[in-house]
Order: C-alpha cells, then structure tokens, then sequence
C-alpha cells in the first residue's frame, strides 16, 4: 500500500511515455487511404504524348498495374523519378502516369528530359481524376489488382525499400 | 527617417490620419483582390454554404487548415467541387461522403463517433472525471481524519529544506 503511492504515478508516467513515444514514430503527413480494397474510380483520359487516344480504367483491367502521379512542377517527384525508371526496366509490371495538373508541354518535356518510365501517362489537367483517388501530396503511387482494385497507396516519393518490401511482394502475390 | 518627415510634414495627427487611410486602403484593395481570385458564384446563400461545409473539411496538404480557410491549390480546387455539387443539388452530407471516400474520415474535423475514435470523444472527459474523482476521495478522507494525524506545521528554516 505504501509503494503505491508511488507506483501508481509511476505507471501513469510510463503509459503517458509510451502514448507519446508512439506518437513521435507517426508520420502526420501519411493518412491510410479509404480506397484501399475498394474498386479504382473510373476515369477516362487523354494520353499525354497523344491527346487523340485515351485511355480509361477499364482498358486496363485484368492486369495488374501501378498509377504513379507526377507532375513536371513537383520537386519530389524529381527526386523519385530515376528511380522509377530504373524500376520499369525490371517490366515488373506496366506503370501508368497520372500527370496531375499539369501543362502538356511541360510534361512532354520533362519526360524527354528525364527519361520515360511509363507505358503510357494520362494528363488530369484539371485535377479532377486526382481528387477522385484522393490525391493531395504528389507523387503518389497506387498499385491496382486484375479486378480494378487498389491494394496499395503510397503517398510521397517511393523509395529503394518501399520497392523491395512492399511493391514488389504485393505484385508477385496479386500475379500469383 | 526623412521620407517619414515628408509624409508626416504637418502634424502628428494628420500624419496619423493618412497613415490609417492607406492601412483601410490597402485592407480594402487587399480583400476585393483576394475575392476576385475566386470563381466565386453570384449566389451568396450558395456561397455561404460552400463556406460552411469546408470549414468543417481539413485541408491535407496543410492540415492544420480548413479548406475554408487554406489557399492550398488543392484547397481551391475542393471548394470549387463543393460549390458545383450544392450547384447539382447536392446535400451535406452527400458532399461529406463524397469527401470521406477519397481521404478518409481525417479531412472531417468532426471526426464521426466509432469504436476507432471512442477514445478520442470519450478519453478527455473521462479523465477529468477520474481525477475529479480522486481529488474528492482524498479530501474526503483528509476531512475525516482527526487533527492529530496531521504534522503540525512547522516554521521554515533558513535554508527553506522542508
């Protein structure tokens, strides 16, 4: 009873230690994503390079596809960008651009300056299709099964890891 | 100092006087110009609705912020979709789903009661009630126990130890 009283408080400051020692580990800037497990919004979209051809979800189902939105404005997609390509070079899986509000010039030439990771990238000018995958923090990478829906979310650049431990996994199991 | 001089060259009270005409000038300037940089509709109900409904919606991209509040071109861009969806006859809670969909119950800064968030609505009231609690336990007893429990109270010593 006596060590109680000291004990208790202790406790308290050990559980209050752990609430916030947990809470420095959070990244604020990552919200899960409500879409995950739910069907990709449809969209229907002009290709960058070619705005006569679109290309929409439903083309794309049966396969297993990532979307990566970029934008030539976007600082860290600059960052992610080498890396995206040298990924598309393994053909993993076909890689689509979302190029988020973006001007189509700007874009063209971006990609010529950079080099082109993507089977084909499709312009949401208005950043209508963005808001419908709630995008808010370009780049943004989703990973898309055979039957339309989003498995896997990452917001911010990917990164050599997220790659070896998420994508790559999660592509092999949904080709099975 | 001699620009100053110039402008205030009368009297401190004039000077005074202009400096505050420019200050309401450029509050003035400043707010048409910040109004005219949104596609603002004519219909002020509608407006104030629009404003209604993203004042209750977190901005992601800055997320202390409304979208009411941000200028954020996401921001810009949600309002606008309010806007159209009131425009199609929308309800609120039509456009908050709409909104939860796409980022989830974090773009509500009311965010709805379930089992994930009991902690949070209840968890502040429950604590003050829990302490409430133990102050009137332990003043309780102290109020019952006799005088000469209690250490009599001694004058401080000069090096204040207690």
């Amino acid at each position: 009873m006596r060590y109680l009283k000291f004990l208790l408080p202790m406790g308290i400051f050990l559980v209050l230690v752990l609430f916030l020692g947990a809470g420095l580990r959070l990244d604020p800037k990552e919200v899960p994503s409500p879409l995950i497990g739910k069907a990709a919004p449809a969209f229907t979209l002009a290709q960058l390079d070619d705005p006569t051809h679109t290309i929409s979800r439903d083309d794309l189902l049966g396969k297993v596809w990532m979307l990566n939105v970029w934008a030539s404005w976007c600082v860290a997609c600059r960052e992610e960008h080498p890396l995206l390509v040298e990924f598309a070079k393994t053909k993993l899986l076909p890689i689509y651009g979302l190029n988020y509000k973006d001007q189509r010039a700007a874009g063209q030439k971006w990609l010529s300056d950079f080099g082109n990771p993507y089977n084909a990238s499709l312009t949401d000018l208005d950043g209508r299709v963005g808001i419908d995958y709630g995008v808010y923090g370009v780049p943004e990478t989703f990973i898309v099964d055979r039957q339309g829906v989003v498995r896997f979310k990452q917001i911010g650049p990917i990164t050599q890891e997220v790659i070896r431990e998420k994508i790559e996994p999660l592509v092999r199991k949904l080709n099975g | 100092m001699k620009k100053l001089n110039h402008w205030c060259a009368n009297s401190m009270a004039k000077c005074l006087a202009q400096a505050l005409w420019a200050i309401l000038l450029a509050c003035v300037t400043g707010a048409s110009l910040a109004k005219e940089a949104l596609p603002a509709s004519n219909d002020p109900a509608l407006e104030a609705r629009m404003l209604a409904i993203s004042s209750e919606l977190r901005c992601l991209v800055c997320q202390n912020q409304t979208i009411a509040d941000s200028h954020a071109e996401l921001a810009v861009d949600l309002r606008a979709q309010v806007r159209e969806m009131l425009q199609a006859g929308k309800t609120d809670q039509e456009i908050t789903e709409y909104m939860t969909a796409r980022y989830g119950d974090f773009v509500l800064y009311r965010p709805p009661f379930k089992t994930l968030t009991a902690v949070l609505w209840v968890g502040p009231g429950a604590m003050v009630l829990i302490g409430l609690g133990a102050l009137f336990a332990v003043l309780r007893r102290r109020s019952r126990m006799p005088a000469e429990q209690f250490e009599p109270e001694e004058p401080e010593g000069p090096t204040g130890t207690p």
